[in-house]
């Protein structure tokens, strides 16, 4: 425990080009055994590169990747101790679902009885009981899921990878499946490895995450440490909302041309002309756009002095009306300087 | 934590690797993982050395073939670059058999795009969705039946005594049927032994090439557009004719170039139905037969080729291809 | 106004009859001439209907051994034509490489150019190199034109199946023979049938480039064709050319019904 583990996944200096594009530029990243980290990134940020580097599908053009301490880099994806989730289930149509998830023990030679007490097991742990002899056709997209799930997980690999698992579900079934994810991975205690560019579900379910940009990590860290400290004007836009302010407005508002951000949450809306308490800044506006959504309040202000803030606010003591009553009226904005992360441009 | 272990003995690895016996097809496996070079190699190496040896490699053999001539005198061929044989093309007879060829090759697809016109339009325009799917099977279906079998049947059909002979009599036209056969160059002893049931055959058996191209760009024709010709005035032979006409130029093109190449190269039906005048096919198959002379036939099978690629050419000067 | 759109014009419509009648006609007409009772002649009126002609056919040594030539040769150009089309298949699937898409062409060449170029083309190689006729100058000729057929179905095939059904099956912990064997073979197996079907009804039933190829030896088409020059044995020929219809018929339709059902 108190000696330096071997890390699970860890990359060093991974490039993977492809001609000219660079899909994924000089990589370096350790995963821990045993945690649940996501790759998070918007279409074509390298993140599902990485993934398929991992997996064996793609072998990197530069660079080494370990596997817990070892080079794979040779290795077809059948010599890795590593199964994947696809973003399509890529579930065998001509099989049953117990076929399915029995194949990767099937191709080890496990005897049949041991298989089919291993496939129920598994079926059961993804909720699917019952469903031994069904075809994929006859399921639906949430069941296909799980079964793709299983059929990875029967193997107890050392790391699952998972491709945008979710994707293909709607929201009611996705949160769902976010929380049974979480719950798998803690009772089976795997590393989990997963890819998504939905930053709410990489915020909810990992215990670390990597912010891709243009094949390369702005930033690796735990949730509240990206939400909290972005490192970059990319990650602050692409983690919640982008709240960022430069030049001569955020001069007036901190004394530097330095481009800061604030997370509109942590914006206080006020009347115009109220005192500032000492440690806050303020920034006076109007309200030029309001969007009430049940739980909270999306406000869009427009600062005198140039540009926009978003301020979200729970709807503790507002109602509808009053909300659409406040557009147009002018406020005042204060925050705490603790709040304000001056970011560095890479 | 639940169990890992499975029966066989094997614990999942302590390294990334499964430490597993590797049976001989997975070392092969991995051997060729790494090299994606050698497996596109084993892959496409048998059918391109095949198609490259085989059939490229015959194909320059013919071209050759064509630049060397057969000694009149040992009856052998002289494997020595001339040009003779092709000047042998331009003999009186052998000038002969390219003209009547080329000319039954367009008499024939003319024919057939004038025969497949209402048909391709009716199954593009008015049939309804299932109609359609049962018209394009039926128009499929005879290409299904062997080829030769169906030109054998037209010399039931057309025979002195057979079923044409017999509804002409029915007609009392049997005088109109024997003035046909008076005629010179496409008359005869009977139909099946004459130019006129050799084009009649070739018509038949080509039809389905030119019907599904017709069918296929004329698919394409919105019907807005036909009632917008309506609309403005013009009545059904005028839509056709400024409207219809045009857009299925690109399928009657496709369709001709089909029927164009088969009959020059064809020479079952003229053996079939025909007399001693040859056509290129028949011209081809007698000259390397018997006589051997596999240099004047190679030269005449030069002679459809270069046709038809000045034929490509124009066609896709006048745009058929563009609709493709 | 619209009468165009609404009821398809007079001549359209019996000129679409016509083309039809035209088309099916013959092929009815010479199942009907399988049955008559004359000897000699295609006379019109059949004199009368008899089943005899196919008890003789059956006895006739020519037509067996012809019919056995036509089947042996199919059989191995079929298989030839499965192995050589699902590897170029295969090879175009999952690489990208330089000419990539001449190889299609190349492949349907011996197909689009008339049966005549490729006869004579064969007919000079083998000269060239004084090859004498054999049962496998006939097979290398319909081998060469019935790969493509194999190649695009199986092609058409794999570019449903999708990389990660592959891709699942070795990271399940499968070879690249196992792969196959498991996953890629169930999946192909209906457009290997398909394209095998056609393969093997567009062997049987070819003449031109066998003719070139085939010396002294008589396929079936080759013997109905000596038939069409030499005039004797009228029935007996009728009802060959039965026979070889269904015997090209059903394999085509067979593959036709398959592919409808795999597009599905």
């Amino acid at each position: 425990m108190s000696e330096t583990q071997v890390p699970a996944v860890r990359f060093s200096g991974v490039s993977r080009h492809f001609g000219e594009i660079k899909a994924v530029d000089g990589v370096s990243l350790d995963i821990q055994d045993g945690e649940f980290f996501t790759m998070l990134g918007p279409s074509g940020s390298g993140k599902t590169t990485c993934l398929r580097l991992i997996a064996g599908f793609d072998r990197p053009t530069s660079g080494t990747i370990l596997l817990h301490g070892q080079d794979v880099g040779r290795l077809p994806p059948y010599e890795r101790d590593v199964n994947t989730v696809f973003q399509d289930y890529a579930l065998f149509p001509h099989m049953t679902v117990g076929e399915n998830v029995a194949y990767g023990l099937m191709i080890e030679r496990v005897p049949k009885v041991e298989r089919q007490k291993r496939v129920v097991e598994m079926l059961e742990l993804v909720r699917l009981s019952g469903m031994y002899g069904r075809k994929p056709s006859q399921l639906s997209g949430g069941q296909r899921q799980r079964v793709a799930l299983a059929r990875a997980l029967i193997k107890h690999p050392r790391v699952l990878l998972l491709d945008e698992p979710l994707g293909a579900l709607d929201l009611k079934l996705r949160q769902q499946m976010q929380i049974e994810l979480k719950v798998i991975q803690q009772r089976v205690g795997i590393t989990f490895i997963y890819v998504t560019h939905d930053q709410e579900e990489a915020l909810a379910m990992s215990d670390r995450l990597a912010v891709f940009n243009l094949g390369k990590i702005e930033q690796v860290g735990s949730p509240a440490e990206i939400y909290e400290h972005p490192a970059t004007p990319f990650v602050a836009g692409f983690v919640g909302v982008s709240n960022l302010i430069s030049g001569e407005t955020a001069r007036t508002i901190t004394g530097t041309t330095d481009t800061f951000s604030i997370r509109p949450e942590k914006i206080h809306l006020v009347d115009p002309g109220a005192e500032v308490p000492y440690g806050m800044y303020a920034a006076d506006g109007s309200v030029r756009d309001v969007v009430y959504l049940g739980l909270y309040t999306r406000y869009l202000v427009e600062l005198e002095q140039g540009g926009d803030l978003v301020v979200v606010q729970q709807n503790l003591n507002t109602t509808s009306m009053d909300v659409l009553a406040a557009r147009g009226r002018k406020v005042r904005l204060l925050w705490q300087h603790d709040h304000n992360r001056l970011l560095k441009d890479i | 934590m639940s169990t890992i272990s499975s029966s066989s003995g094997l614990q999942v690895g302590n390294g990334p690797g499964r430490p597993r016996r590797a049976s001989p097809t997975t070392r092969v496996s991995t051997f060729l993982y790494s090299r994606p070079g050698l497996i596109l190699l084993l892959l496409l190496g048998p059918p391109m050395a095949w198609m490259l040896i085989v059939y490229l490699g015959s194909l320059s053999a013919l071209l050759v073939n064509s630049f060397f001539s057969l000694d009149g005198y040992t009856g052998l061929v002289v494997r020595h670059f001339t040009l003779a044989t092709y000047r042998d093309l331009f003999t009186r007879s052998n000038f002969e058999i390219v003209q009547r060829t080329a000319g039954m090759a367009a008499a024939v697809t003319i024919t057939a795009a004038i025969l497949a016109f209402p048909l391709s339009l009716y199954i593009a325009q008015f049939a309804s969705r299932r109609a359609k799917s049962i018209l394009y099977l039926a128009v499929l279906l005879p290409l299904w039946s062997s080829y030769l079998v169906r030109v054998y049947a037209w010399k039931l059909i057309l025979a002195k005594e057979g079923i044409i002979s017999w509804f002409f009599g029915v007609l009392h036209l049997k005088g109109l049927l024997d003035w046909l056969l008076n005629l010179p160059v496409i008359g005869g002893p009977s139909l099946s032994v004459s130019n006129l049931g050799i084009f009649i055959v070739f018509v038949y058996v080509w039809l389905p090439y030119m019907i599904l191209p017709i069918q296929a760009a004329l698919e394409r024709v919105p019907k807005s557009l036909l009632e917008a010709s309506g609309d403005l005035g013009a009545k059904p032979i005028q839509t056709f004719r400024h409207v219809i006409l045009p857009l299925a130029f690109p399928g009657v093109v496709a369709g001709s170039i089909f029927s164009f190449s088969l009959t020059l190269g064809d020479f079952i039906v003229p053996t079939a139905l025909g007399n001693s005048s040859y056509f290129i096919g028949q011209a081809v198959l007698s000259h390397q037969g018997t006589s051997g002379n596999i240099p004047l036939a190679a030269a005449f099978t030069m002679i459809p080729i270069v046709i038809m690629i000045f034929y490509l050419i124009a066609a896709k000067r006048l745009g058929a291809f563009e609709a493709l | 106004m619209n009468e165009f759109r609404d009821r398809s014009p007079f001549l359209v419509k019996y000129g679409a009859v016509a083309a039809l009648l035209f088309l099916h006609l013959p092929v009815l007409i010479i199942i009907l001439y399988a049955f008559t009772t004359d000897e000699a002649t295609f006379s019109f009126p059949p004199p009368g209907l008899t089943a005899r002609w196919f008890g003789v056919a059956w006895a006739r040594r020519d037509f067996w051994e012809a019919l056995t030539l036509s089947l042996r040769v199919a059989g191995v150009a079929t298989l030839t034509a499965l192995i050589l089309g699902t590897l170029a298949a295969a090879a175009v699937y999952r690489s990208d490489f330089f000419g990539k898409e001449s190889i299609s062409v190349l492949l349907v060449l011996p197909l689009a150019l008339p049966g005549i170029v490729t006869g004579i083309a064969l007919r000079s190689a083998l000269g060239l190199m004084e090859i004498p006729f054999s049962f496998w100058t006939i097979v290398i000729g319909h081998a060469t034109f019935c790969v493509v057929v194999v190649y695009n179905n199986v092609l058409a095939r794999f570019r449903r199946l999708g990389h990660s059904q592959i891709e699942a099956s070795m990271d399940l912990g499968a070879n690249a023979f196992q792969t196959f064997r498991h996953i890629l073979l169930p999946s192909l197996a209906t457009a290997l049938l398909a394209g095998g079907m056609l393969a093997f009804a567009l062997s049987f039933d070819e003449v031109i480039v066998t003719t070139f190829t085939a010396g002294q030896q008589s396929t079936l088409p080759i013997w109905i064709f000596s038939q069409l020059t030499r005039p004797r044995d009228r029935p007996v020929t009728n009802v060959v050319a039965v026979f070889v219809i269904v015997i090209t018929f059903i394999p085509i339709l067979l593959a036709h019904r398959l592919t409808q059902q795999d597009n599905s």
